[in-house]
């Protein structure tokens, strides 16, 4: 930052319209990256004051005390103190939701030592307006010892006045030295007491309650119908990701498509054009393939976070969860790994504690994602009869069916072993505000999706990229050679670790082609299907499952085939998630647990299958 | 009537005064971290609060309204929060 730049950083509690204000004073001209070494984000704009005056504003992570217990609130604690040498504020905003005023005004009494120039934003002041809440803005704003300055971030009121109160401290006020300490329970409440005096002698209580949230939250948090209604809410869900998603799937598939053979066409056939179309482009669709889904999901996600309901989801699966040693907010993440173990992997970061983010991150990656699908797809047509069971039940649903099954339930398994014998008595204390119900402004949700979605896909694309390379530099390399009559990839360094890895695999069922199909595979679980196509010489595998599924049912026994299935319900088949694994936990120890423990599970659930299967004749 | 209860133990609709707060856990520093996050969420002495919704399975965790705010809790966290109980809403 420029010395002439002035920085603001946001604080407050979180619920308080905080990224609201933010989106408002910044629009579109925002950068969201991460704080280096972890994995908080960075959310900054450059902005200029009504004068012209440039500005950075910092949305920092929401918190109720600079005591920080997450690694999203040291951030916010140690940009506040002035510790992150890249983030150093010249005036602190502390943004106050003007209807919920108790917290943030303890938080305003540890902001206020730390002795920076400060001023209060009490935001969704229309709403305090309209419940007939009477602020005494002038008593106030001598009591915590800072301007106030109302806003409505929804709709850009008052953000220039905020503006200009930031300069005016900025004028008048010199920073003093921190005299900011951890404050100890006794001081928490001694603060509460203060807190309580100002709000008690500047606010009175408002004349027009808001009774719509707790109209709405008697049915939403009804313990049967509270439930019924989350249940509902994931179905429709689920409908819209697989349904809403697949025109947007299958114009990508198309357009990439088109574009690998327009290429194919233009460049001369060769290595460079096979590591272009092979490699390059198939590779990065195979994750861009997801992008429709993903954004389905998201939308979701962000509304029903906006309208206040997924602290209450938390809240109803809370016991669920915990039962299996998750932490309540651990069900966001583990829906979205229903799409894709990347988001969900990337959305473990509203877990507070370390461990239940951890455990969390672990076990994303067993829910069923779609890229499994197309794998069991194929493995269901070629060896699941097309049957009928008690007159309503498809078999082949009920596989699937049992699939997804043997995902939540391993994950749940797998969580619980962690946390009671690992980990245990781990302490993570369940607190949560459930805040107002409000109706999600479009804007915003548009803005957050699409920043969800840049970030998916230079994640993804700067993990998968290289990888794509290695894999089909490992498919590829060295070529048939001359006169040979096998698929190029039996010849390849592929084919060679297949071939050395096959007395491995033997005892699980798995044939050379198999596993030597098992090594593209790991760029991404889908990428196994047309890897079998490769070997099994059927062209253009992907589009032509009836074809492969035929020949599978005929080279592979049904122990063989259900074996396969459940190698793919655990193994980590996916060097894109591995890689997020690493980033997110920023350390190469989880990822490689991770890797070892999933393979480990799949080759037993893998051995177990097929030597069932087998000693049941079906081999 | 007055009577004393433990947050743990209050049923929905039951309310009152915030007698005293504590943390109940065996370790000493989640016993100071669990305290102090208590009273962060504006949990302290003095404070009026009521259970308003209970989870759906063993009536866990607890949604209490506190001063007008909305926390979720789990019952075992709040074993320490001793609740002077008012009003004749006190359910059953």
């Amino acid at each position: 930052m420029s010395d002439t730049t002035v920085t603001v950083a946001l604080v407050g509690n979180p619920n308080s319209g905080k990224t609201a204000l933010f989106n408002g004073l910044t629009g579109s001209r925002q950068k969201v990256a991460n704080y280096a070494g972890v994995t908080v984000e960075r959310k900054a704009g450059a902005i200029k004051a009504p004068d012209g005056t440039p500005m950075t504003v910092l949305d920092l992570p929401g918190t109720y005390s600079l005591r920080a217990r997450s690694p999203d609130e040291v951030i916010t604690r140690d940009v506040v103190l002035g510790r992150r040498p890249e983030d150093v504020p010249d005036v602190l905003v502390v943004v106050a939701d003007a209807t919920n005023l108790r917290l943030v005004l303890r938080l305003a009494l540890e902001i206020k030592a730390v002795g920076l120039p400060a001023v209060m934003a009490l935001n969704m002041y229309d709403i305090a307006e309209r419940q007939g809440l009477r602020i005494d803005l002038e008593g106030l704003s001598k009591a915590i010892g800072m301007p106030v300055v109302t806003t409505v971030a929804t709709r850009r009121r008052g953000l220039d006045e905020l503006l200009v109160a930031v300069q005016g401290v900025l004028a008048s006020k010199t920073a003093l030295a921190s005299t900011w300490h951890e404050p100890d329970a006794g001081e928490i409440r001694q603060a509460h007491r203060e807190a309580g005096r100002i709000l008690s002698a500047h606010v009175r209580p408002p004349e027009r309650p808001d009774t719509l949230t707790g109209k709405v939250d008697s049915v939403l948090l009804h313990p049967v119908a509270g439930l019924l209604i989350l249940l509902g809410l994931l179905f429709i869900m689920f409908q819209a990701v697989f349904s809403w998603a697949a025109p947007g799937m299958d114009a990508i598939e198309m357009a990439l498509g088109a574009l690998g053979g327009a290429v194919a066409g233009i460049m001369p056939d060769g290595l460079l054009q096979s590591l272009v179309v092979d490699g390059l482009i198939s590779g990065v669709g195979s994750v861009l393939v997801f992008l429709p889904q993903i954004l389905v999901l998201f939308l979701f996600i962000l509304l029903l976070e906006d309208f206040g309901y997924m602290a209450r989801a938390a809240f109803l699966m809370d016991r669920i969860m915990g039962g299996a040693g998750l932490h309540g907010r651990a069900f966001i993440p583990l829906l979205s790994s229903f799409a894709c173990a990347i988001p969900g992997v990337m959305s473990a970061r509203v877990i507070d504690s370390r461990r239940d983010r951890l455990t969390t991150i672990m076990v994303a990656p067993l829910m069923t994602c779609s890229a499994r699908i197309p794998v069991y797809t194929l493995i269901i047509a070629a060896f699941i009869p097309r049957e009928t069971l008690w007159g309503w039940v498809e078999l082949q649903g009920l596989v699937m069916f049992g699939l997804y099954a043997a995902g939540i339930i391993s994950a749940l398994v797998v969580s619980f072993v962690i946390r009671k014998v690992f980990w245990r008595g781990a302490f993570e204390p369940f607190m949560m505000e459930l805040p107002a119900y409000k109706m999600p402004d479009p804007g915003s949700v548009a803005l957050n999706l699409w920043q969800r979605a840049r970030i998916f896909l230079e994640r993804a694309g700067r993990i998968i990229l290289p990888l794509m390379v290695v894999v089909w530099a490992l498919s590829t390399f060295p070529g048939p050679p001359p006169g040979a009559t096998g698929a190029a990839i039996d010849y390849s360094l592929a084919g060679m670790i297949g071939r050395a890895l096959e007395p491995i695999f033997a005892p699980i069922g798995f044939n050379w082609q198999m596993v030597v199909a098992l090594v593209p595979g790991m760029a991404a679980r889908e990428v196994a299907v047309a890897a079998l196509g490769t070997v099994y010489a059927v062209a253009d595998a992907e589009s032509a499952v009836g074809t492969l599924a035929g020949v599978l049912s005929v080279q592979w026994s049904l122990a063989t085939g259900l074996a396969f299935l459940a190698w793919y319900v655990f193994a980590p088949q996916c060097v894109a998630t591995l890689g997020v694994v690493k980033r997110e936990t920023n350390s190469w120890k989880w990822m490689w647990v991770m890797v070892v423990y999933m393979f480990a599970l799949a080759y037993l659930a893998a051995f177990v299958v097929y030597r069932l299967a087998v000693a049941f004749g079906l081999g | 009537m007055t009577e004393i209860i433990r947050l743990s133990q209050a049923r929905r609709g039951q309310g009152g005064q915030i007698q005293s707060v504590e943390a109940l856990e065996d370790n000493p520093v989640d016993r100071m971290e669990l305290e102090r996050r208590l009273l962060e969420f504006g949990l302290v002495e003095g404070a009026r609060l009521s259970v308003i919704h209970e989870g759906p399975i063993g009536r866990d965790p607890v949604v209490v309204d506190v001063e007008g705010m909305r926390i979720a809790l789990r019952r075992h966290e709040v074993r320490g929060l001793i609740l002077r109980l008012e009003g004749a809403d006190a359910a059953e």
